[in-house]
Order: structure tokens, then sequence, then C-alpha cells
């Protein structure tokens, strides 16, 4: 069996949750594998974050530098083909960074290439069996990656649950001369703009109403608003109302956006992607209202109703104002 | 600038409920609606604004079959320069591998500075814009929501976590994959259409762009789908039945036990 590689991704030198899920991952692939855990960036971060990976990793591989303490996947993608043996399977998680740097990753490993895995279900004949999601996770496909020259992986956070990963105490190693000097990129970081503050914290309110796409046009909004002031709630959205400028950046829920904490959530119009999901903490009760009873947001609701919401909200809004008289 | 702008022609996952067809290899495919990958659009309308600003051309470019001539001619009612479509019975069954090299392939017979593509697919990976900057080994920007033309290169910001936002200069020629929301694209009407109606739209095929049948396609992929499924999800929502007015009234006593009306 191929050796497993797993690229730990961490900041303010904290590893991202993601650090024992990858484990998790790998030892699906191959309970009896040794896998390596590898760390990059400044000293001070490399060996917290190093510490921290040698509670799931038998064996830990950092390279400690400057150059390296803001991750920019042009110039890491080099130093890893240098270091990762040829045929291995290499597991990274399936976010901004993931995507930066392992479908080319890949290409320069000569490796094959599954992104956004969700599933792992067999090694078979030198083929990793794996499952991904399609059409907004609509439906799933069973996927066949050729093993012969290698793989990359990209692993959807939130998955392979953490919980049940066995401690370890895992050896760290420097690897920092392996790596090799770390070249001069074509593209280079320059600053993060932090995002902008918005007029409302949604991150703050107990309760929200959640217009999706289903809302179908900026007038609609003031249904949703409607309901949200009856029932005492705040509005928050989706991407695409944001896509749309219908609706300010700090409105958005998911994983570009707000991680929201409601005790509960109504999900209007919202198909229910991963990114979406990604920003939803704390277990809030959530119903959703989709028109499409395949709508992957049924499978984490707790009450759902196959209707439309622009039928639906009026409704409750009247309902509601009734009642509180 | 000279820019291509690659694009993909997707069934709207907005509008069409997706069904796995009886013998699990694929989806149920009849009466679905396609359109461009919604990601796609977004990439011609910054390449068009890009080249507005300074000058060049905009190339839009599909790896597919005759059905993609429809959504090319659509990206160039939009304001695209040229089309080109990448068609050929050995590029069919190609993974994200495949498709990069294909169109590394069409990006070598131009001239150009800069690549776009969409971030993702709705049937896709996120992988097609990365493996192709690796092919010719161009740098690239992932996740791209702002970019800024300078001479030789570009400032790029990349949406990470958080909705933060991070900045980078990168050197042309570059390959950048474009996010939703960094523009609006503009609207397509049924004029715009007309007028492209009978603009020729160039095919190459494998010979055309000298690559070898066995490293595309079905038979040069590493990765293949074997099957589409539905699993045994648990139990999901509890599903409200009846009338409009039935299930407002059953949500509502719901949400008042749960805190929801306050
Ligand atoms: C890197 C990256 C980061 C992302 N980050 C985020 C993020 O932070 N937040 C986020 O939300 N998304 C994010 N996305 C986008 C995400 O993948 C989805 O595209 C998005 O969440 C879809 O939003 P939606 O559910 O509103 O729209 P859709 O998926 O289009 O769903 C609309 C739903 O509304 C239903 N509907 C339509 N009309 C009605 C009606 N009248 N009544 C009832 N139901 C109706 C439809 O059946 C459908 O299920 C990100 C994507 C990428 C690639
Ligand atoms: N068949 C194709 N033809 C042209 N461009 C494509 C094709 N497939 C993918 N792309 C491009 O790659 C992006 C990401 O697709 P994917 O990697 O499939 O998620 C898309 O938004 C397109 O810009």
């Amino acid at each position: 069996m191929a050796a497993i590689f797993a690229l730990i991704q961490h900041k303010n030198g904290k590893a991202d949750d993601t650090v024992a899920e990858l484990c998790m991952a790998a030892r699906k692939i191959d309970a009896s594998a040794a896998v390596t855990a590898i760390v990059m960036g400044k000293a001070s971060d490399c060996d917290a974050v190093a510490a921290e990976a040698a509670k799931y990793y038998a064996s830990v591989w950092k390279v400690a530098s400057d150059a390296v303490a803001y991750p920019n996947a042009e110039v890491l993608r080099p130093m890893l083909v240098k270091l990762i043996p040829a045929g291995s399977i290499v597991l990274a998680a399936f976010n901004p960074f993931g995507m930066d740097l392992c479908p080319g990753l890949s290409v320069k490993m000569n490796a094959a290439y599954c992104a956004d895995v969700v599933g792992i279900e067999a090694v078979d004949g030198g083929k990793l069996i794996v499952n991904r999601q399609e059409y907004a996770g609509q439906v799933y496909a069973k996927m066949s990656v050729d093993l012969s020259g290698g793989a990359v992986l990209t692993v959807r956070p939130g998955v392979f649950a953490a919980e049940d990963v066995p401690q370890v105490s895992g050896a760290v190693a420097d690897k920092t001369a392996d790596a090799g000097a770390a070249p001069s990129a074509k593209r280079r970081f320059l600053k993060v703009v932090e995002a902008e503050v918005g007029d409302v914290d949604i991150t703050k309110s107990d309760v929200l109403v959640s217009v999706g796409r289903g809302i179908e046009s900026q007038e609609n909004l003031e249904i949703a608003f409607e309901l949200a002031k009856t029932m005492g709630a705040d509005v928050s959205c989706s991407r695409p109302i944001v896509d749309a400028k219908w609706l300010e950046k700090s409105r958005q829920v998911g994983t570009s956006g707000q991680t929201v904490k409601p005790k509960v959530y109504m999900a209007m119009g919202i198909s229910g992607a991963f990114q979406h999901l990604g920003g939803l903490k704390g277990n809030p009760f959530i119903v959703a209202v989709n028109k499409n009873a395949k709508a992957p947001i049924f499978q984490v609701a707790e009450v759902g109703i196959v209707g439309d919401i622009l039928e639906i909200m009026p409704i409750l809004t009247e309902k509601i104002a009734e009642m509180k008289g | 600038m000279e820019i291509l702008v690659c694009v993909k022609r997707v069934p709207d996952t907005a509008e069409n409920e997706i069904a796995v067809g009886k013998d699990g290899t694929d989806i149920v495919r009849d009466d679905l609606v396609y359109s461009v990958n919604e990601w796609d659009n977004y990439a011609v309308e910054e390449a068009i604004q890009i080249r507005d600003k300074v000058g060049g051309s905009v190339t839009v470019v599909s790896v597919g079959d005759d059905d993609a001539e429809e959504i090319v001619r659509r990206e160039m009612a939009m304001g695209a320069d040229t089309g080109v479509i990448m068609k050929d019975a050995a590029f069919e069954g190609s993974d994200g591998l495949g498709t990069a090299k294909i169109l590394a392939k069409c990006v070598s017979m131009g001239k150009y500075d800069l690549v776009l593509t969409g971030a993702m697919a709705d049937d896709g990976a996120g992988q097609v814009g990365g493996m192709l900057a690796a092919l010719l080994d161009w740098p690239y920007a992932s996740v791209v929501n702002k970019v800024e033309a300078g001479s030789g290169k570009l400032t790029v910001g990349r949406e990470i976590e958080g909705g933060n936002q991070e900045m980078n200069e990168i050197d042309l020629p570059c390959v950048l994959s474009i996010q939703t929301g960094i523009n609006e694209p503009r609207y397509v009407g049924i004029r715009g259409i007309r007028k492209v109606a009978s603009v020729e739209i160039p095919c190459h095929g494998k010979d055309a762009c000298g690559l070898d049948a066995s490293a595309v396609g079905a038979a040069g992929a590493k990765v293949k789908r074997l099957a589409y499924f539905v699993p045994a999800l648990g139990a999901g929502a509890e599903m409200i039945e009846g009338s409009a007015e039935e299930q407002a009234d059953k949500l509502i006593e719901l949400l008042k036990a749960k805190g929801g009306i306050k």
C-alpha cells in the first residue's frame, strides 16, 4: 500500500479542525497505514502545530521557514513535490487552500486527483473507491481512482468525524532541508483584507429567517423581512443573494460568509450546499421550506415543508401576527 | 490583453431535479435544462470588463459535443470576440485532467496572456483551472473575486474563509479561477443571440491540436465514475403535510415550542 500524507492547515499556531478529520480519512483508506502529517510554516507556528498533529499521527514532518509563514500554494507546491515520494496518497481539506494547491499538485506529482471526497469505500485492485456529490448534492457518484501513480484527494471538511480518532504520540521530524529553499513564486501574497462589518450582526441572532435563490427577486425579500419582523428574527441569506447584491455580504451564512449559532434557523428556498451548511453551528432547530422534495437541506433539517416559500411565508406572517394580537 | 475563457455546458441545478437513471450509470437526461455553468458567466463578464479597460480580445472555448455551440454562442452574445469548440470522439469520457490537457492545447494554439475558468462546475470539482495552470507551467490563483490589471502582472483577490480576501500579485501569463459575485454578468437577450447566430465557430479535434488519443478521453482517465447513486440517508426532516394553511399552523406550534417566535 502506498504511503499516505496529510497536509495540515493552521492559523495563528493552531491546527485546523481537519487535522483529525484527515487522519480519520487516511485510516479509512488503510487502517494499518503509517500516515505522515506535513506541517509547513514559520518556526514558532510549526512547532505548536506539529505537536498538535503528533496527537493523531505517528509521524509528523515539519518544514519551518519564514518563506512559508503564509501558505501561498504557489510556493508550497514545488516544495511538496520535492518532499513527498512519488506514488504516495496525499490528503488535504477541500477549502480555498486545498482548491488552490491540489489540482496542480496532482499534475506535478503525476498522480490522480479526486476532489471533495465525502466517502471512502475500499481499495480494490490498485483502485481506490470513493464517493463524491454532484449537482449541488442532489446525487452521489462512486468514483474509482487509479493509485498506480499515487493520488491527491481533497476531503470535504466536517464529513469524517474527528471524535473517533485514537490518540497517539507521534514523532516529529524536521524536513526543512529536504523541502529545499522556497522558490521565488510568480504569485506573491500581499495581505489579507478582513470582511466588512454590516449593520446587523447575524452571528448574535437567536432566530434567523434565511433566504436562498428560491426568493427569486429582490422585491420578494420584503416578504422575508416581514416574516422576520413578526417573529422577532433577523434575515440572513445564502451566497447567490449576496452575489446578486440584494443583501450585504455580512448577512451571508457559510464558509465564505458568517458562522452563525442561532436556536432556530429557517432555511427558505435554500438547497443546502455544504459551503452554506458549513456556517451553521451549535445544532440549531432547522426548518426547511423548498419546492424540491429532493433538496439536500431536508437531510439536515428537523422539519420540512415541500412548498413555495412565496406562498408559505406570507401565511406564516399573517398567522403569527394574528396570534400575537 | 488576449484572454481565453473556458466555459462548460451543465445541467442547471437550480432548474432541475436530478435523478439517477435506472442502471445507475448516468443521471436521467431527458427534459433536463442545460445552461452555461454559473461560474463561467462571471468569468466571461470579468474578461469582457478587462478587455474594455485595457484593450485586447476575449475568446471563449468549450470542450464538448455539438451542443456546446449553443453556450459558446451565448457567451459571444455577452461580448466575447471569438469562440472555439474542442470536439473529438476521443475526448469523450475525459476526467478533469483530460479536459485540462485539451484546454492546454487550445491555449498553445493561440497567444494568450490570461486564461480564466470558473471556480467550479455544477457537475465538477473545481479542478480544471489548477490542472491547466500546472500543465502550462503558469502561475495560478483560485476562487478569485477581484482582478486589477497592471503591466505584466495582475493584482487579484482570492476569497478565503469568513468572507476575508487574500490579496496577491500574479505575473502574466497566468490562470485564474473566478468566483461568483466578482461582478454582475450582463443580461443576454434574444437580440444579442440573433446577432451572433451566423458567426462561424471553429471546431478542433485531436489531430488539429496534436493530442494523443490515449492521453485523453476515457482511455486516459485515471479517475472514473463507476455509478451514480442516492444513499440510504437517515430519516431526514419530519415533513409537514397538508394544505399551506395547515402546514403553517403546525409549523407555528413547533416554532413556539422551540423559541422561534419572540
Ligand atoms: C469556494 C466556495 C465558497 C462558497 N461559500 C458559500 C457560502 O459561504 N454560503 C453559501 O450559501 N454558499 C456558498 N457557496 C455556494 C454554494 O456552493 C451554493 O452554490 C449556494 O449555497 C446555493 O445557494 P442556494 O441554496 O440559495 O441556491 P440553489 O442551490 O440554487 O438552491 C435554491 C433552492 O431553492 C428552491 N426553490 C426555488 N424556488 C423556490 C420557491 N419558490 N419556494 C421554495 N423553494 C424554492 C430550489 O428547489 C433550490 O433547492 C460557495 C461556493 C464555493 C465554490
Ligand atoms: N468541458 C469543459 N470545457 C471548457 N471548460 C471547462 C470544461 N470543464 C471544466 N471547464 C472549466 O473549468 C472550470 C471548473 O470546472 P470543474 O473543474 O469541472 O469543476 C469550469 O468553470 C470551466 O471554466
